[in-house]
């Protein structure tokens, strides 16, 4: 990290990201995520047409899309390696630092961040045991891509990384479809998700994952709610020796260190080292 | 002022009374008898959703139908509409000149899931309310956590306040939410000149003016490539890919200025005014009263006695920058003037959920990509 990059200072951060910034961070994220060769489509910037009304957004024009992606299948692979209900997804491999604080924070984040309504837990309960979440994720070094078993048909993910003025934050879309191109209903997607994910769709029906507009392309796709995105993002840098050695947030690394998190609400685990390595 | 309970104007007492008459055709794929059922007279609140009315609507057409079951869905002039907008919107949005009755087409079959977002009844609209309510918290305060701690009885009593148009309830819950909305120079001459309105308001806000804040806006922008001269010669929305929505909060700076709708809109659509700004006298305008008053003892008691006015009828144009004109710009079916502070545009005018929904006409030359 070079001291010419933009640094926000964490003591007064709120966990936000300017939408004049979004635009780097997305970059640096599609560059590390491309480069790392992680088995997965890669993602590519796309320049929305010029519209009415966008130009006061201030934004580079477009979004983030990385498309047709075939998640990791969470069926065989992890019944057998753990009896905790819920947890098994996030192992990665058998010698992966695994505890249940891991697990608890997983639950908090999902709640944290999902809004279980109404939803009281404050990020200061969970900062210990984020670390910890952090830690196992960073172990994680078995992320290929696991082949699906015959029999099991493929679904075609789209993600669309957008960014939100009303939360200041960037906020996930997808779509899915089977190999005909038919779109899949939520229902569908459960089998999909890990375990996790599926217990969080059941419990918070409304304030998960939600069909949405698009915001550019006005037409319905998913989405993950984000009001709790700058709560835990401050979470996530202020725990992070680099932002505390240099004392700011790169915000070149904001969307990576977000992906991190998020991602493995699809079971797509992906390297602590992408974001400590900018 | 007998309506200003809880530190609100008259005029959210107009707007939460609002409302539209329907007329409502059950579309004639689904008409399996002889003869065709008639169609169905109702009114819709402008504040409200129209899958709200299913409840009421379905009687009138349910020995008609085919068998088999599928979500109720709106079309006006072959547009499916989008539920998850206020009734008064798209009215205002959709209307260019204000049919009534307005004249709509019910489906109980064939969604167009391509197009709308799935409605699942009463439940998919209340939590598309409570997530732009949290929406607008977050905006307002930089968390949605007074929303999301709301009690569940709370939560029902706010939702039932819509559904019932109960507007001293919705103000009893949804003052425990404490979002505080921007007071500005104009509300505070009212102050002045009316005690029992500044009493209210302070008993709401308890602030200073001019405060500098995020104000939740959802701007429709409808475009048109024809000329037209006369509100009821343009052209009707074919495809909802003709009006862009967009969802972009509106900063005040609170620089002591008086912060404008005119600089609220300049903000929102910078390319339509070009980068220099002209004067506010600029503003081309005709004016015109229509409908009832919107606040007489607000509005007699200041220089914007003629703000208030149910404008409908017609076009203000506004200034223009590489061929798009400002044809039209409607709130809650009224055509404010431009120079009236945004925050009493905002205090009045916005809807539950916090949001202030504006609809714009825009003229443009040449075809753009919306």
């Amino acid at each position: 990290m070079s001291s010419d990059k933009a640094i926000i200072d964490i003591s007064s951060w709120d966990g936000t990201i300017m939408s004049t910034d979004f635009h780097v961070a997305a970059s640096t994220f599609a560059e590390l995520w491309n480069k790392s060769d992680l088995g997965f489509p890669h993602w590519s910037w796309i320049n929305s047409p010029k519209r009415l009304g966008f130009a006061a957004s201030k934004v580079e024009e477009g979004y983030l899309s990385l498309e047709s992606m075939i998640l990791p299948t969470s069926t065989e692979e992890y019944q057998h390696q753990c009896g905790l209900d819920g947890i098994e997804d996030l192992t990665c491999s058998k010698e992966d630092v695994f505890d249940d604080t891991a697990i608890l924070f997983h639950r908090q984040y999902v709640a944290l961040n999902m809004y279980t309504y109404p939803c009281s837990i404050c990020c200061d309960i969970c900062a210990p045991v984020f670390i910890s979440y952090l830690s196992m994720v960073e172990h994680c070094h078995d992320f290929a891509l696991k082949i699906q078993k015959d029999g099991h048909e493929r679904h075609h993910y789209d993600f669309h990384i957008i960014y939100s003025s009303s939360f200041r934050a960037p906020v996930l879309y997808f779509r899915a479809y089977c190999s005909d191109g038919e779109p899949m209903a939520i229902e569908d997607l459960e089998k999909d998700f890990p375990s996790y994910t599926a217990q969080e769709l059941a419990i918070s029906k409304w304030t998960f994952i939600t069909q949405e507009e698009h915001p550019y392309l006005n037409r319905p796709w998913y989405t993950l709610h984000p009001c709790g995105t700058s709560d835990w993002m401050k979470l996530l840098f202020s725990n992070e020796p680099s932002v505390v050695s240099h004392g700011g947030v790169a915000v070149e690394k904001y969307l990576t260190s977000w992906f991190s998190v998020v991602s493995p609400i699809f079971g797509v685990k992906i390297p602590l080292k992408l974001s400590v390595n900018v | 002022m007998e309506s200003n309970k809880g530190g609100r104007s008259e005029a959210l007492k107009y707007i939460w009374e609002g409302a539209i008459p329907l007329q409502i055709h059950l579309h004639q794929s689904e008409v399996t008898t002889l003869p065709p059922p008639p169609p169905a007279l109702i009114l819709a609140p402008r504040i409200g959703y129209l899958p709200l009315l299913a409840q009421k609507i379905k009687p009138f057409f349910s020995n008609s139908l085919p068998p088999g079951v599928d979500t109720i869905w709106f079309e006006y002039n072959g547009l499916p509409l989008k539920w998850h907008v206020p009734t008064g919107v798209l009215f205002d949005l959709l209307c260019a000149e204000p049919e009534r009755p307005w004249n709509l087409t019910v489906h109980f079959r064939g969604y167009p899931g391509n197009i709308l977002t799935p409605c699942e009844g009463e439940d998919s609209v209340k939590w598309s309310f409570i997530n732009s309510l949290k929406e607008a918290a977050y905006i307002i305060n930089g968390n949605c956590k007074n929303v999301m701690n709301m009690s569940q009885s709370d939560q029902l009593e706010l939702w039932c306040s819509i559904m019932d148009g109960n507007l001293d309830s919705y103000l009893r819950i949804s003052s425990k939410l404490k979002l505080g909305i921007v007071v500005d120079d104009f509300s505070t001459q009212l102050n002045i000149s009316s005690p029992k309105s500044q009493e209210s308001t302070q008993n709401a806000d308890g602030t200073a003016p001019a405060k500098p804040g995020r104000i939740p806006v959802r701007l429709y922008i409808r475009t048109i490539n024809e000329d037209f001269d006369e509100l009821e010669e343009a052209p009707v929305v074919e495809s909802w890919d003709k009006i862009s929505y967009i969802n972009r909060p509106v900063e005040i700076h609170g620089d002591g200025k008086c912060f404008t709708l005119y600089d609220a809109v300049t903000k929102l659509l910078p390319e339509l005014f070009g980068e220099k700004l002209p004067p506010k006298d600029d503003v081309s305008r005709e004016e015109v009263e229509v409908g009832p008053r919107l606040s007489p003892e607000e509005t007699n008691k200041s220089s914007m006695d003629q703000s208030g006015e149910m404008l409908n009828e017609r076009i203000v144009s506004c200034s223009v920058s590489d061929g798009a004109e400002m044809k039209l710009l409607r709130i809650q079916g009224i055509e404010p003037k431009m120079e009236i502070p945004f925050a009493w545009v905002v205090n009045n005018l916005m809807n539950p959920e916090y949001f202030l929904h504006i609809c714009v006409y825009v003229k443009i030359q040449e075809p753009i990509t919306i």
